[in-house]
């Protein structure tokens, strides 16, 4: 059974923007799966579409098999959103918001409570919960939209950039907690991002949608595998007169400490050392420039005129 | 911030069973998957929440939403009916602010109803928190209704507090309380409405404050509140007939005196026909996503 299961999409705004131009895509049930893409390349779109806030040109949208537009209700039931903006009443205390959406969802205001101290407990929130929202941290803010999200109890969680803007330490909490979310509980994971390292860190599944097509669609780590290239950064001691090319190596010389390298698949970072060492440069440490499924990314959606942003 | 330490709350269900989807269903069960979901007490929860927080919001804000039309109902009976009021004969054969307090009334009424369903509204469109709704399993019918019910609580309520502050102004009591109370009810469903599509295509603060301040305010005082329209040279009575305030406020008057300058069966008919068509309006917006979806 698949979660999501999208054909054909197309969405054309008012004013002729294709934001979507023919999006086919399946998520199967249980699966943790990301969406990348640059800035406006149609994610909040689609995510907008399959959560019912847009209204599609054409195509078909599937939720765990009820079509949106056919079984409307069961598909939202079915789905819980944590979108990119703040959307809740920020005059309102942190306890109704996650109460009125319960009772949208037809939970009895006994059952409705009972979530709702769960999940505000479960994301630290339970001690504000009479705080009105607008007095909550950024961080805050973000955890009270997944609570608010969850407290129907989704078997679709479809989460908008839900780290953006949130520091390294909250970060890495809210992971562990929809790791385990999706582990435990089963709930399939629809997340977008900009840290491709979440993704790879997270996400079983990938797809990359660039200019409202998708460009690439399976497995984190079989495109991880289709990398054609790594890039390290050197720090050399001693280095004079490098060649731009060593062997199969291509060398750039950042200053006088640094060199970056990139080492095509199928190389050993072993021949890389030993060209170093006949060239006389003797290196103190190497990390590598950016995470693999970044560069994959940066190739991927690399417009050759404006650049990917 | 951990998903597993404790073992979720278990909530009994909202059906009878888990929302089924097709793979769980039986193949020789041809049954609609929509048919799992209870949907009917999906909507009947959704619309009690819904007036709850249209409740709580204008009881949170009293003081913007509450005292100032009940100080200006004051200020009109002083003014209008005991100050000026003394000096003006009767009307229709009854004293001045006798024949006011109706109008008085309903324009509490008229405004609050309208003002309460658009600002609630155009702040869920503003902050987004429409989106709250949209995403859920509620039809587009239950969000009017919820809407109209937290609009007509507001303008009942203030309509009932200027009624008991007239009591120190004037000794009347309705002559028909049946109808008093059903054209009140009724005018509030209508200016709910009215308020509800303003909000849907408002896109500003300026958008929510013509209709009321250019159009609803005018047109109340110049549907008979202060007046009867049989004061006026022919022409401007047939031009008020035009003005649908005139219908809700002689009706409303002739529930409380017994008196009226239309028809109270004609007062009626206005009111449902407005209610009707706006309620359309309303719904087909709202289906369509007007205003709420891209």
């Amino acid at each position: 059974m698949n979660a999501l299961s999208i054909a054909g999409l197309h969405k054309t705004y008012s004013g002729d923007v294709q934001a979507l131009k023919g999006i086919d895509l399946t998520v199967p049930e249980g699966d943790f799966f990301a969406l990348l893409g640059p800035n406006g390349a149609g994610k909040s779109t689609a995510i907008g579409v399959i959560t019912s806030l847009v209204n599609k040109t054409s195509g078909s949208v599937e939720v765990f098999g009820f079509d949106i537009d056919k079984h409307p209700e069961a598909a939202k039931a079915s789905i819980g959103l944590v979108p990119q903006e703040f959307n809740f009443n920020v005059f309102e205390q942190v306890l109704p918001v996650v109460l009125n959406v319960a009772g949208y969802n037809g939970l009895s205001r006994r059952d409705a409570l009972t979530r709702a101290e769960y999940y505000l407990k479960k994301l630290d929130l339970w001690d504000k919960r009479k705080t009105p929202a607008r007095q909550l941290s950024g961080g805050m803010k973000r955890r009270l939209m997944i609570a608010r999200a969850l407290v129907h109890e989704p078997r679709l969680l479809i989460l908008d950039e839900p780290t953006a803007g949130v520091d390294l330490e909250i970060r890495r909490s809210m992971w562990s907690f929809l790791s385990e979310l999706n582990e435990q509980h089963g709930t399939t994971i629809i997340l977008t991002t900009h840290y491709l390292e979440e993704a790879e860190a997270l996400c079983r599944n990938v797809a990359i949608i660039d200019g409202g097509k998708i460009v690439e669609h399976g497995e984190v780590a079989q495109l991880l595998s289709r990398s054609m290239m790594e890039t390290f950064v050197l720090d050399a001691r001693t280095y004079s007169d490098i060649p731009v090319t060593l062997g199969p190596f291509t060398v750039r010389v950042r200053d006088e400490n640094r060199l970056e390298v990139d080492v095509p698949q199928g190389h050993t970072l072993n021949e890389l050392f030993q060209l170093l060492s006949e060239a006389g440069v003797e290196i103190t440490s190497l990390r590598n420039k950016t995470n693999r499924l970044e560069e994959f990314f940066m190739r991927l959606v690399k417009r050759p005129t404006t650049g990917a942003a | 911030m951990n998903a597993s330490d404790e073992s979720r709350p278990v909530v009994k269900p909202i059906d009878s069973g888990e929302l089924n989807t097709p793979s769980t269903q039986s193949a020789d069960l041809p049954s609609s998957p929509r048919a799992a979901l209870d949907l009917v007490a999906i909507n009947r929860i959704a619309f009690q929440t819904i007036v709850r927080k249209e409740i709580r919001r204008f009881a949170r804000i009293w003081v913007q939403t509450i005292v100032p039309p009940s100080i200006n109902a004051i200020l009109y009976m002083l003014i209008f009916g005991s100050l000026i009021g003394s000096r003006i004969s009767d009307m229709g054969g009854f004293r001045y602010i006798d024949f006011i307090v109706p109008g008085i009334i309903m324009m509490a009424v008229i405004i609050n109803s309208y003002s309460n369903v658009v600002s609630s509204f155009f702040a869920s469109k503003m902050q987004n928190y429409i989106e709250e709704l949209l995403v859920s399993p509620v039809s587009n019918i239950t969000i009017v209704f919820g809407y109209l019910a937290g609009g007509m609580a507001r303008g009942l309520l203030v309509g009932s507090l200027v009624a008991v502050v007239s009591l120190f102004f004037s000794d009347i009591r309705p002559v028909h309380p049946f109808i008093t109370l059903t054209v009140a009810v009724l005018t509030s469903m209508m200016f709910s409405l009215g308020g509800l599509i303003n909000a849907v295509f408002a896109k500003s603060f300026d958008d929510i404050s013509i209709v009321p301040n250019f159009i609803l305010t005018p047109l109340t005082y110049l549907g008979g509140v202060f007046y009867s329209i049989s004061m006026l040279p022919p022409f401007w009575q047939t031009v008020s007939l035009f003005n649908p305030m005139l219908y809700m406020i002689n009706g409303f008057r002739y529930g409380i005196l017994g008196t009226s300058d239309i028809p109270i069966w004609t007062s009626f008919l206005v009111i449902v026909i407005f209610i009707a068509s706006l309620g359309t309006i309303a719904m087909m917006l709202l289906n369509r996503g007007t205003g709420i979806k891209h």
